[in-house]
This record gives structure tokens, C-alpha cells and sequence, in this order.
């Protein structure tokens, strides 16, 4: 039996990562009086950042989206954002990019996106590589140097970010605000339509490459990457059931050199390596634990 | 050091930032902040504002 029957996971013909992707779905965005209504939760709930990038102006989000809140306290209170940014380093800490791979409503997209038959293409290693530090420049100058210094004549800075780039915003709470209430479609100009082509090009590349805004744009995502290496939770491989055939390399989403640096910062933990394995040399667990076999390779690459 | 007290010296040096950062901004109401801003429909955020 092959490695990717013996450990896919089946749950009514989804994959355990797609189940838990729908789940996380679903539950952040459960308000469903919100999207009969055309209006938001009013919950104390609301007072919790949720771990991805789900807009709080969703009419079924939850919780509030740590991006959009985070710009806010920088931008309104012009203070220290102690709250959001522990929070955002409780759930890297612990999770890391799982959240990407796992969680993610808009990470979920892109992937049913990218089922759609259409041409698929590989990134030229050129383009790619340097296009990946952009969701840092995002992170820095979008989400937390304008929101920080850049304040108008009312002191009020807006939410750079989710004002001119972010597209689950546009997905999540501008379409269905706009299709629901009569008054925002009036009110709905150049800035909504900018707001829609950016979406666009970003429904398009996902047809063609796996998870272009995870990739090249997310600043969550690029918040998170940095505690890949950290996290409690990791991925392992075990280098004496590995036998080089590289299919986890072929199946990775984000093109990840798994057999070489498996907690990579663009790693988003969707499984999809471990799948593949025919000799189910990648786990991973919650406890940041290394298996037995690995601190061997460890303080010999240490050594190098 | 080797690289595994590394990384676990960060891995719980990180959990226990992040906690303290929590708890300083409860002390100081953060969580207020956060809840004001997300109970109105943020233009802004939608495309409209």
C-alpha cells in the first residue's frame, strides 16, 4: 500500500487538512444572523483576536483579525500594542505557520482555487526567491510603520494594509456588505473597485500557482514564519526511514526543501509532505519534542 | 550551545514574552480597544471608507 493511502486520513472523502480548514471556517465566521442581517457580532467574544486573518467586518466573523486590530491600536492610540502582539506571539510560539496551513479561511480558498483545472505553473526560482521578502516589507512599512508615524490632521492613521491590499477584507466583509446593504453599495467607489482587481489578480494566480498571497503578501503569515524554527509544534524527518525520492518537495505547496530544512519560515504545516511519504519518515508533534534519531543530525550540521 | 538549548531557550523565552505582553495589556485595557474597533463595520477594511 502506498505512503499516501496508509496515512491520508479520510473523513467523508476530505482530507484531515481540508476537514480542519472547513471547521476553522465555519467557526470563525459562525454568525450567521450577520449574513441574513448584512451586519456584524457585537460580542464580547470580539475582544479576542482570532489567529488568522479573518476580517472582524465579516458579517459571520467572531473575533476580531489580529492584522486590522493591530493597525488600529497603532494607529489610533498610537501606543504600544502589548495585547495584539502577545497574542500574535502566544499563537506563533505554539502553532507557528500551522495556522496557514490549518486554520486559515482565506488560506482555504486559495487552495479550492487552486483545484480548478487551469494551466499550473512553477515561479522561476528568481522571481520567487525575492518575491518572498515582500509579505516582510508588507508587514513592516503596510502594517506597522504607516499605521505608526504616518498620522493624518486627525491624528487618526488608517489601517494601510486592509485599507489597500487586503483581500479577504474585500472577500470576506466588502462583498457581502455591499451585496446586502443598499446604503455601502452607493457609497462603493474607485477604492472598492481597486479593491476587487486586487482580489482578482489574487483569484487568478491562486488557479495557477498554490497560495500566492501566503506566499508573497500575507503579513500574518510573515509574522508567523519567524517562529517556525521556535514553535512547540514541528515537523521531523527522520533521516534514517528517508529515502531521498524527494516527493514531499514535489507535493509542497509553498516549494519547500523539506528533506533539507523541514521547520523552513515559508513552511505552512499543511501536511501534504507527510502524506506523500512512502516511508513515513516526516511526523510531526505538538510537544517540541526532536524523535530520537534527529539530535544526531542536528549537532552534525551544527558541527559543519 | 548547542542548536537544540537554542531553540529551546527561544521557544520558552517567546511563550513567556508573550504571555507578559498579554497580561500588560489587559492591566491596561487593551482588550477594550480591540473590541471597539471590531463591533463596527470598518469601511476602511471593506473597501468603502
Amino acid at each position: 500500500m502506498s505512503g499516501m493511502h496508509r496515512n491520508r486520513l479520510k473523513h467523508g472523502g476530505l482530507s484531515l487538512q481540508r476537514a480542519i480548514q472547513l471547521l476553522s471556517a465555519a467557526l470563525l465566521n459562525g454568525y450567521i444572523v450577520g449574513f441574513q442581517k448584512g451586519k456584524i457580532f457585537t460580542g464580547g467574544f470580539k475582544t479576542v483576536c482570532v489567529p488568522v486573518l479573518n476580517c472582524y467586518s465579516c458579517p459571520g466573523a467572531l473575533g476580531a483579525c489580529p492584522i486590522g486590530s493591530l493597525q488600529a491600536t497603532l494607529g489610533v492610540k498610537h501606543h504600544f500594542p502589548f495585547y495584539v502582539l502577545g497574542l500574535m506571539t502566544l499563537f506563533g510560539v505554539l502553532l507557528g505557520r500551522l495556522v496557514c496551513g490549518l486554520l486559515c479561511p482565506f488560506g482555504l480558498v486559495q487552495d479550492l482555487l487552486y483545484k480548478i483545472l487551469f494551466h499550473k505553473r512553477n515561479v522561476p526560482k528568481k522571481i520567487d526567491r525575492p518575491a518572498r521578502y515582500l509579505k516582510y516589507c508588507v508587514l513592516f512599512v503596510l502594517v506597522i510603520l504607516l499605521p505608526a508615524f504616518a498620522a493624518s490632521e486627525s491624528g487618526i492613521t488608517p489601517p494601510y494594509f486592509c485599507k489597500y491590499l487586503c483581500p479577504a477584507g474585500t472577500l470576506e466583509g466588502g462583498i457581502p456588505h455591499v451585496l446586502l446593504n443598499p446604503q455601502l453599495r452607493k457609497t462603493a467607489g474607485v477604492l472598492f473597485d481597486w479593491k476587487l482587481l486586487i482580489l482578482f489578480f489574487i483569484v487568478l494566480a491562486s488557479t495557477i500557482i498554490p497560495r500566492p498571497f501566503c506566499r508573497y503578501l500575507c503579513p500574518l503569515g510573515a509574522f508567523y514564519s519567524l517562529f517556525n524554527r521556535f514553535s512547540f509544534f514541528q515537523m521531523h524527518v527522520d533521516k534514517d526511514k528517508c529515502i531521498g525520492c524527494r516527493a514531499c518537495e514535489r507535493a509542497c505547496p509553498m516549494v519547500v526543501e523539506v528533506t533539507k530544512n523541514c521547520n523552513s519560515a515559508e513552511c505552512i504545516r499543511c501536511g501534504k509532505c507527510k502524506t506523500v511519504c512512502p516511508t513515513n519518515a516526516i511526523s510531526w508533534n505538538f510537544t517540541g519534542k526532536v524523535p530520537a534519531s534527529e539530535p544526531k543530525a542536528i549537532e552534525t550540521a551544527d558541527k559543519a | 550551545m548547542t542548536r537544540l538549548k537554542t531553540v529551546f531557550l527561544a521557544r520558552y523565552g517567546f511563550l513567556v514574552t508573550a504571555i507578559i505582553l498579554i497580561v500588560i495589556g489587559l492591566a491596561r485595557n487593551e482588550q477594550q480597544e480591540v473590541l471597539h474597533k471590531a463591533v463596527r463595520i470598518c469601511l476602511e477594511c471593506i473597501g468603502i471608507g
